[in-house]
């Protein structure tokens, strides 16, 4: 009987706060993740929507292309005029 | 009937606090896993959502690199062309020159396809201008020029312009002395006479005609 007693005892004062103590540590850190992973989310839906603009840069190298081709025919014609030195 | 009766309910006190305590644990584990479940599914909602905007990303920026790629060829066959043609007709020294006047300390860089141009001194391209050029220069603002000589802040002054204007003039000036030298005093009655030419008001010389 006595045994009895002392195992519900062992049980209750021991296990049971072991238990929701180890528990409840899981919890928290599962929740703590919950934040962080809807920060990151919001981030790169951000970093998306940044991109958007990339698509001007195939505007941008053609410009650059036809800024390059124009210098060169400058300078082409600055070869002709200009005596070297 | 009359055997021997078992006490059964002799340790169900004991049997039924041990109960007690399972039950309390099993109810612990429900609530806390549960809501460790409904934390994890938060979690891949989440993740969800980022596996999204991640891809989004990679396909946004893939074609990034060849495009960047291919406006810096262009730019450096570009920079070649003008910097050969700088050197062509400049000459290295003047090109070196010229380009240190425009951006103070890029001498130091020298040109991508002139190796020897990091051995040359810069000559000062911002000598030939005057000093009025230079004090132009020191007014505006950001002026290339202004950039490496004359070194100080800008004089220009939006409330005090007069301020900025007097500090051109020399140190003698900016000590408010109470008689400066006067100005030289010219014309018949000037105690400086100074030795008369006698052609002045006399005809022209013609010469001899042949």
């Amino acid at each position: 009987m006595i045994l009895w007693w002392i195992g519900d005892a062992v049980l209750l004062l021991v296990v049971v706060p072991v238990v929701v103590y180890l528990l409840r540590g899981v919890l928290n850190a599962a929740k703590s993740i919950v934040p962080s992973v809807q920060a990151i989310a919001t981030v790169a839906a951000a970093g998306s929507k940044d991109l958007d603009a990339g698509a001007l840069l195939v505007r941008t190298q053609e410009q650059s292309i036809e800024t390059i081709a124009g210098v060169a025919n400058y300078g082409g014609s600055l070869d002709v005029i200009l005596d070297d030195a | 009937m009359g055997g021997y009766v078992t006490p059964v309910l002799a340790f169900a006190p004991a049997a039924g606090v041990m109960l007690l305590a399972v039950l309390l644990i099993v109810l612990a584990l429900v609530y806390y896993l549960v809501s460790v479940i409904v934390a994890l599914w938060k979690i891949t909602k989440g993740l969800d959502e980022v596996i999204v905007g991640v891809g989004e990303i990679i396909a946004k920026s893939a074609p990034v690199n060849d495009i960047v790629t291919t406006i810096n060829a262009h730019l450096d066959a570009g920079v070649d062309a003008l910097e050969g043609l700088l050197v062509k007709k400049a000459g290295m020294e003047d090109a070196v020159g010229l380009v240190d006047g425009m951006y103070p300390g890029a001498a130091a860089a020298g040109f991508r396809n002139f190796p020897e141009s990091n051995s040359v001194t810069p000559p000062r391209i911002g000598e030939v201008y005057t000093r009025g050029t230079l004090t132009l220069a020191r007014l505006g603002r950001e002026a290339p020029v202004a950039a490496a000589s004359p070194k100080g802040p800008v004089l220009r002054h939006v409330e005090a312009g007069s301020l900025a204007a007097r500090e051109l003039y020399p140190e003698r000036r900016q000590s408010r002395p109470k008689s400066l030298s006067r100005s030289p005093v010219i014309g018949t009655d000037s105690p400086e006479q100074y030795e008369q030419r006698d052609d002045i008001g006399a005809p022209r010389k013609r010469m001899p005609t042949p």
